[in-house]
């Protein structure tokens, strides 16, 4: 659906974003993470035709950005970071003006409006001035701005930032109910956003994509190993860790200090080839120690992101 | 030209949404109805002609406050970016706010049109003058409209823009009362480029195409330079 080929944006002598090349299947949900400064704004405002890129280009469906811009305006709504929506402007006047620019029919606009304000919870606050809204409120009218003509594909730039936890929690919940039809693109620095709503997660840094894939590929790529936490109740360091040691693919056993003096807590690393979690379990079993706690630590976004994003 | 439509519609309201339309409203009529009747009944001629040459010098500090924010504030908070993103161009945008900007002036020159009617019961008025002066104020409040758009297109600070533009407009107003400055053989160019030369040819009632040509101009000119300063910011 979206074709982007050897992007690259120049601003003056600053590379921003450098030979991009990416393919965007119909109905993903794909995330854009990068830490602050890596070209994600500048990667979604050219694909919505905000500016052009210095050399490469954008396909959308049969449109190229260089010479269709307009035709790839129709298709796309767009969140800007923060919402700029014009203050002095009542809600409901923001979203006339927003289905006029886009050509809703006028017999149809009222109903395009009420839908609009179900979707995005905006019923009470229609006239309201834009001003006297909290940010999570203009965050959700710029998502029905975004949305008024029903376009295919949506890009959201960091649609989340600045809300409070509630906010955040709702503003996932809307994007989640129109992601089942549409195609998403969002950008955002929050792994865990991510992980919650996207289907696949490119990461770019220094305007170069470094990964590309689900959010379960990508943890599986890279060479990590398995961490698996136990706390047992009164038994004796040294025999556990003889016991441990014994069992081939634990690498490293270490000893972690709680406050519990009767606690004995370990964290195992394992080889990230086998599951282990069966053996350790079995020979807990026959000793007879009494577990109190086994937890498999899920290898974190947040490494796979520091490691591919880290300076040098 | 739907676009165009839509913008304007969004622009002009705006102006009466908030209190710009109305201080600015005010304060014009204040100043030349002052100006105006303060000497009106001196002169003991039954004409508007002294009103009409108020117009360039009031126009030049008048419409910059009219147009300073309709880049600035779009820069500002960064509204430039939904609006762009949106199916328009950048001539639809510039042309919807041009408008709005003129329908503005219009609107403010609207009520002295009582003026006339005022005058025009206490004597034989001639009509003409009166309609070439409103078409001429017509004409230079694009002129400066255009200007006024080019230096909010200039910055993202409206007392900015509004300062620039105001100096601008008072250039080109002041600067046929400047010649004595210039060498002799530059006269007849510089004389040319006083938009007040162009308006008081007009204002007489006389409808020259090269007045009319000037003007167009000078839109032309100030709608370019606004699109190349746009161009610039991205």
């Amino acid at each position: 659906m979206i074709r982007v080929e050897n992007l690259t944006k120049y601003y003056n002598e600053f590379c921003a974003v450098d030979q991009i090349n990416l393919h965007i299947r119909k109905g993903e949900i794909l995330g854009l993470l990068g830490p602050n400064g890596a070209g994600k704004t500048t990667v979604l405002r050219m694909l919505t035709g905000f500016f052009l890129p210095t050399s490469g280009d954008i396909h959308i469906k049969e449109y190229s950005i260089r010479e269709d811009s307009l035709d790839i305006k129709r298709l796309l709504g767009y969140l800007p970071e923060s919402a700029p929506l014009y203050h002095s402007m009542l809600v409901y006047d923001y979203l006339d003006y927003v289905a006029n620019i886009r050509g809703i029919r006028p017999d149809k606009k009222i109903s395009r409006l009420r839908k609009l304000s179900e979707l995005c919870g905006l019923s009470g606050i229609m006239h309201r001035p834009i001003s006297e809204l909290s940010k999570g409120l203009k965050q959700r009218v710029g998502i029905a701005h975004a949305m008024m003509s029903d376009p295919e594909i949506l890009i959201l730039d960091e649609p989340t930032s600045g809300l409070d936890p509630n906010q955040i929690v709702e503003i996932r919940e809307i994007i989640r109910r129109i992601g089942k039809e549409k195609t998403i693109i969002l950008s955002t620095h929050i792994l865990s956003e991510a992980e919650a709503t996207c289907d696949r997660v490119v990461i770019i840094n220094k305007g170069k994509i470094v990964a590309d894939g689900s959010t379960e590929s990508l943890k599986l790529t890279g060479n990590r190993d398995n961490v698996i936490n136990i706390s047992l109740l009164n038994a004796d360091e040294n025999e556990v860790k003889k016991e441990f040691d014994s069992i081939d693919g634990i690498k490293e056993i270490s000893t972690v200090n709680t406050d519990d003096p009767e606690m004995l807590s370990l964290r195992l690393t394992c080889r990230s080839t086998d599951d282990l979690r069966r053996s350790i379990y079995r020979r807990i079993k026959l000793k007879d120690w009494i577990l109190m706690e086994f937890h498999q630590e899920r290898k974190s976004l947040e490494n796979i992101f520091r490691e591919l994003t880290k300076e040098n | 030209m739907r676009q165009v439509t839509h913008i304007f519609n969004k622009e002009f309201k705006d102006y009466f949404i908030s209190p710009i339309a109305y201080i600015v409203i005010s304060v014009f009529l204040l100043v030349t109805g002052w100006l105006f009747f303060s000497t009106f009944f001196l002169y003991n001629q039954v004409t508007l002609r002294n009103f009409f040459s108020l117009l360039p010098l009031i126009f030049s500090f008048v419409i910059p406050a009219i147009t300073m924010r309709l880049f600035s504030e779009e820069l500002n908070i960064g509204s430039y970016e939904i609006l762009l993103t949106m199916p328009v161009t950048f001539k639809d945008v510039i042309l919807g706010k041009l408008l709005a900007g003129v329908a503005m002036v219009a609107a403010m020159l609207l009520p002295t049109v009582a003026y006339a009617i005022t005058v025009a019961f206490l004597g034989e008025l001639d009509w003409g003058p009166v309609i070439g002066g409103y078409i001429g104020a017509i004409l230079m409040g694009s002129a400066y409209t255009a200007i006024g758009l080019f230096a909010s297109s200039l910055t993202r600070n409206q007392i900015i823009a509004f300062i620039v533009g105001m100096a601008i407009c008072f250039s080109l107003t002041l600067i046929d009362k400047m010649l004595f400055l210039f060498p002799g053989s530059f006269l007849g160019v510089i004389g040319y480029l006083g938009a007040d030369f162009h308006f008081q040819n007009i204002s007489k009632g006389i409808i020259d195409s090269r007045d009319i040509i000037y003007f167009l101009s000078v839109v032309f000119i100030g709608l370019y330079g606004a699109h190349l300063a746009m161009q610039e910011k991205e």
